[in-house]
């Protein structure tokens, strides 16, 4: 493992990343290290550990905005959210599952690195949509903020958007505000049983075109289901989930909305209040898939799609492979878990995704494969182009993170 | 035009003028290329009337074959360029240039594709915001980001803008309600960016683009997400003896875990205007109005109405009304929406301001306010998307009269730096354009532009796309893009290594 370096101040980040420069080092920037097999297999000189600049310095819950410093617990900002009722809404995948390891690790800076999301992504947005303001280095060495802590600005380019999402290519981030919203009073989900994949994506579609504000659409086929709280009600047969969120009256009245739109799709069970948590933190975390039930050599995709595209990029990879889909956001993501092989089966998913649009990544693999194939999606040549010149621009000397998404960024 | 310093005129560019406007013209024939003074007139300023100048030649493209081939001329012989949707920007950002091409986007009118089972709909973007709407309301749904200006502003402007409504406190910002565009860039190239699915395989380009002020790319084509309407919709109208017990109400009802889909504030002076014009029954003896609006399904409306009722009385509401029809409802609005209008009628001319504060300075703000009239001798009234802290003062001034548009500029401008000093912003909506491009630097010190013009010089690095906007100066690339590598450096002096 390589050397780590542990800075307590953004000043010392700044240090940190000047000296690699002037070293000529890499640097892998890492918070709790929980999506570490994340991302092209590349190798780093040192560790940027970030996990020593912590702590929660702006909370106003009335305000809907938080600031911490980038390295701060995830777990820690959820619990003090929690004392006032509130959260994030996009409702960030806890990957320890999918990885084996431990659950509820993970740093603010992290999430939004990353651009995590959840069921809720469909409706609220990912953390690319909460994302307020920042400060960090970036891989020229210069301390440098961009955005606010106000919920609405659009004063200058909106920097918070770059960083989403480009897992600490450009920049370390060192402090972050985020928007938070209210939790929900109370959920529950109405569920569909022994739907094929087509049918269940056309009930979603209709229930998302509805008055029933419905704040989580998924569809797990039989196998999936069977490993969740609702294996027994599901008794070997494919669930369809809908989530409502909300104040008691108002699910009482859409879940009547509801059911009456979607009586002719099949029997329906209403699942309450803890078993509805339970069932959504599983499609969150995509527990069905999680190494303690497939192992770790089974290479696991991420795929966002338009909505009605699901079950035809399902189709394409099941014709050349023996696939395994637990379908989000109304069938717009699949989570498709597939055999091993030398490329993960990158040939099939990409082709599949070509031919439908969208895009895909390869969330878990072992290193061998994450080294020759494309780990996100290899972006059109105009795009690349773009995307070779911001890294350019913002780490000239490929200091930060060099080769964790695309070779030479 | 008063005091506004704009990039210095390419005369070499100017000299050429006949010759680029017969270029032009072999690439967008008949009259999609206007040369003549008097025909040109309609595009010499946008929203932000103050700031007026003729372009040298306006193009309107109706193909982005044609937007790409014009741009790639234009890259290749240093020309500028100023994009346009509908020109209702408050900001002066489609403030042509003396020598650059004002390229209007008006031709790009056709929604292409109405796609309901994904929830979405791909239209060009000189469409009207309200027009999505209107495309897709039979069917039950709305395009959710809802500016004021929506009858008239276009849906690539308000991408350019990242352009919000009072509804946005619920529903987002445009770039919430965006999924894709395909782009041109400077160099005539072209990309898609998103499409109907969510977020992006590598870096969120599509994030950047939005907001970017028509700095980084040409819009030729938008996908933008449409919801399902809401059922109903209701809003109470609530009076305060002051705008701290607004401010508190308003505070109060976010911290119940309450959303509402709008929450506006107006002031004394603000609820005069509007009553007089529109005659909405807005009380007249108050400091402080709230509009809180709550959407979704009866029960839950009806809900909440009796929640938000009983927080605002306990916050010292001194007339508390929910309307019981969606008449009423609409007359509500009709006062607020009719602010602009109103104030235009009690004063020649008004100047609309745009900053974002943390809610909790309200008083402060609004104190803080009353004194700089005072020094400037001019009144201001106020609008106040108030749970999401935008700011709308509308400073009264005549234009008429000698040194009145300076000193309400200069008003403005220390009301911006204000927002900043409380912990606020510049712009909430409006964008920096030109107007508040030179206050920049109040919000950003020299390193964070820099950065934010990093990104600029990786999609136009000539600074041909719209030059003289958002950036108080526009460095050049190569300047940026050189490392001041402090060598000989001890590594890592003090941090402890493991
Ligand atoms: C009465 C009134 C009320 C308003 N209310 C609101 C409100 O409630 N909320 C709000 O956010 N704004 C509001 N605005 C401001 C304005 O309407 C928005 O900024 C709107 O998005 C501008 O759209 P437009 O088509 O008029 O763009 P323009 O004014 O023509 O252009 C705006 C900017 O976008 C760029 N641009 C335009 N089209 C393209 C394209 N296709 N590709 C690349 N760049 C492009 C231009 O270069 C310019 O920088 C209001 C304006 C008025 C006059």
């Amino acid at each position: 493992m390589a050397d780590a370096i542990k800075p307590r101040e953004a000043t010392e980040v700044r240090e940190a990343v000047e000296a690699a420069i002037a070293e000529g080092k890499t640097l892998e920037v890492v918070g709790q290290g929980s999506k570490r097999a994340i991302g092209r297999a590349a190798q780093w000189d040192l560790t940027l550990d970030l996990s020593g600049l912590s702590g929660v310095t702006l909370y106003e819950p009335e305000e809907l905005v938080l600031s911490a410093r980038a390295g701060t617990p995830l777990a820690e900002i959820e619990a003090l959210m929690a004392e006032h009722r509130q959260q994030l809404a996009f409702e960030p995948i806890d990957y320890g599952p999918i990885f084996g390891a431990a659950a509820g690790r993970g740093t603010l800076g992290g999430v939004l690195a990353a651009n995590l999301s959840g069921p809720r992504r469909l409706v609220a947005g990912a953390a690319r949509d909460h994302f307020l303001g920042f400060s960090a280095v970036s891989g020229r060495g210069e301390r440098f903020k961009a955005g606010g802590r106000v919920v609405k600005n659009v004063t200058g380019y909106d920097l918070a958007k770059l960083a989403a999402g480009s897992w600490g290519t450009l920049a370390v981030l060192t402090d972050v505000t985020v928007k938070v919203l209210p939790r929900p009073e109370t959920e529950e989900s109405l569920l569909l049983f022994g739907l094929d994949d087509r049918a269940a994506i056309a009930a979603l579609s209709r229930a998302m075109g509805s008055t029933g504000e419905v704040s989580g659409a998924a569809h797990l086929p039989a196998a999936a289901a069977a490993k969740t709280v609702v294996a027994s009600l599901a008794g070997g047969r494919a669930v369809t989930a809908l989530r409502l969120e909300g104040v008691p009256p108002s699910i009482l009245h859409r879940r009547n909305v509801l059911q009456s739109l979607l009586k002719p799709c099949g029997e329906l069970a209403v699942l309450p209040e803890e078993a509805s948590r339970t069932l959504w933190r599983s499609i969150r975390d995509v527990t069905p898939f999680a190494a303690a039930v497939t192992g770790l050599e089974r290479p696991l995709w991420r795929i966002s799609t338009a909505p009605v595209q699901g079950p035809e990029i399902a189709a394409r990879i099941a014709a050349g492979t023996d696939v395994s889909i637990l379908y989000d956001w109304a069938g717009g993501l699949l989570w498709a878990l597939l055999p091993p092989s030398d490329d993960a089966g990158a040939g099939l998913v990409r082709a599949a995704v070509a031919a439908c649009g969208g895009h895909a990544t390869l969330i878990r693999a072992p290193a061998s494969a994450r080294a020759t194939v494309s780990v996100f999606e290899p972006p059109d040549p105009v795009a690349a182009m773009l995307t070779k010149r911001i890294k350019q621009n913002f780490d000239p000397q490929g200091v930060l993170n060099p080769g964790r998404m695309y070779a030479g960024v | 035009m008063s005091r506004l310093r704009m990039p210095e005129a390419d005369r070499t560019v100017l000299e050429r003028r006949e010759a680029i406007v017969a270029a032009l013209r072999a690439i967008v024939p008949g009259e999609g290329v206007i040369a003549g003074e008097r025909e040109m007139r309609p595009y010499e300023s946008d929203g932000l009337t103050a700031y007026r100048q003729l372009p040298m030649v306006v193009v309107l493209p109706d193909t982005t074959e044609q937007v790409s081939r014009v741009l790639r001329y234009c890259h290749e012989n240093r020309i500028r360029v100023v994009p346009r949707g509908a020109g209702t920007s408050l900001s002066g950002g489609a403030l042509p240039l003396a020598d650059g091409v004002l390229l209007g986007m008006g031709k790009f009118n056709r929604i292409r594709e109405i796609d309901l089972a994904n929830r979405v709909v791909v239209a060009e973007p000189g469409v009207t915001n309200l027009a999505i709407t209107r495309a897709v309301e039979d069917a039950g749904f709305y395009y959710a980001p809802d500016p004021s200006s929506q009858i008239a502003c276009t849906i690539g402007g308000n991408v350019a803008e990242n352009s919000g409504g009072v509804h946005c406190l619920k529903y987002g910002l445009t770039t919430n309600n965006v999924l894709g565009c395909e782009l041109v860039l400077m160099t005539g190239e072209v990309v898609r960016l998103g499409g109907k699915h969510l977020d992006s395989g590598g870096y969120d380009l599509l994030g950047v683009v939005t907001g970017s002020e028509g700095l980084l790319g040409v819009v030729t084509e938008v996908t933008v997400r449409i919801l399902r309407k809401p059922e109903t919709a209701r809003a109470v109208l609530v009076g305060f003896p002051s705008s701290e017990d607004a401010g508190a109400c308003v505070a109060r009802i976010i911290g119940a875990g309450i959303i509402p889909a709008g929450m506006e504030m107006m002031d004394r002076p603000a609820i005069q205007a509007a009553e007089d014009f529109v005659h909405a029954g807005y009380p007249l003896d108050v400091e402080a109005l709230l509009i809180v609006e709550l959407d979704g399904p009866r029960a839950e409306v009806d809900h909440l109405i009796e929640r938000v009722s009983e927080i605002a009385r306990a916050c010292g509401a001194t007339t508390l009304k929910a309307s019981t029809s969606e008449e009423e409802r609409l007359l509500f609005w009709a006062g607020r929406k009719a602010a602009f209008p109103a104030v235009g009628r009690i004063s020649p001319d008004y100047y609309c301001m745009d900053g974002t504060i943390p809610r909790a300075r309200l008083p402060q703000v609004l104190a803080r306010m009353r004194e700089m009239q005072q020094t400037y001798g001019l009144r201001v009234a106020n609008v106040f998307h108030a749970g999401d802290g935008n700011l709308h003062p509308l400073i009264l001034y005549d234009a008429n009269n000698p040194g009145e548009l300076e000193r309400a500029e200069a008003f403005g401008a220390e009301i911006l730096k204000l927002c900043v000093e409380v912990g606020g912003v510049l712009t909430g909506e409006h964008g920096v354009g030109v107007e508040k491009r030179d206050l920049m630097p109040a919000m950003f010190d020299e390193a964070d532009l820099a950065h934010q013009q990093r990104l600029k010089c990786a999609f136009d690095a000539e600074g041909l796309l719209n030059p003289g906007k958002v950036f108080p100066t526009l460095h050049r690339c190569a300047e940026l893009g050189r490392m001041h590598v402090r060598g000989g450096r001890i590594a890592f002096p003090d941090i402890p290594r493991f």
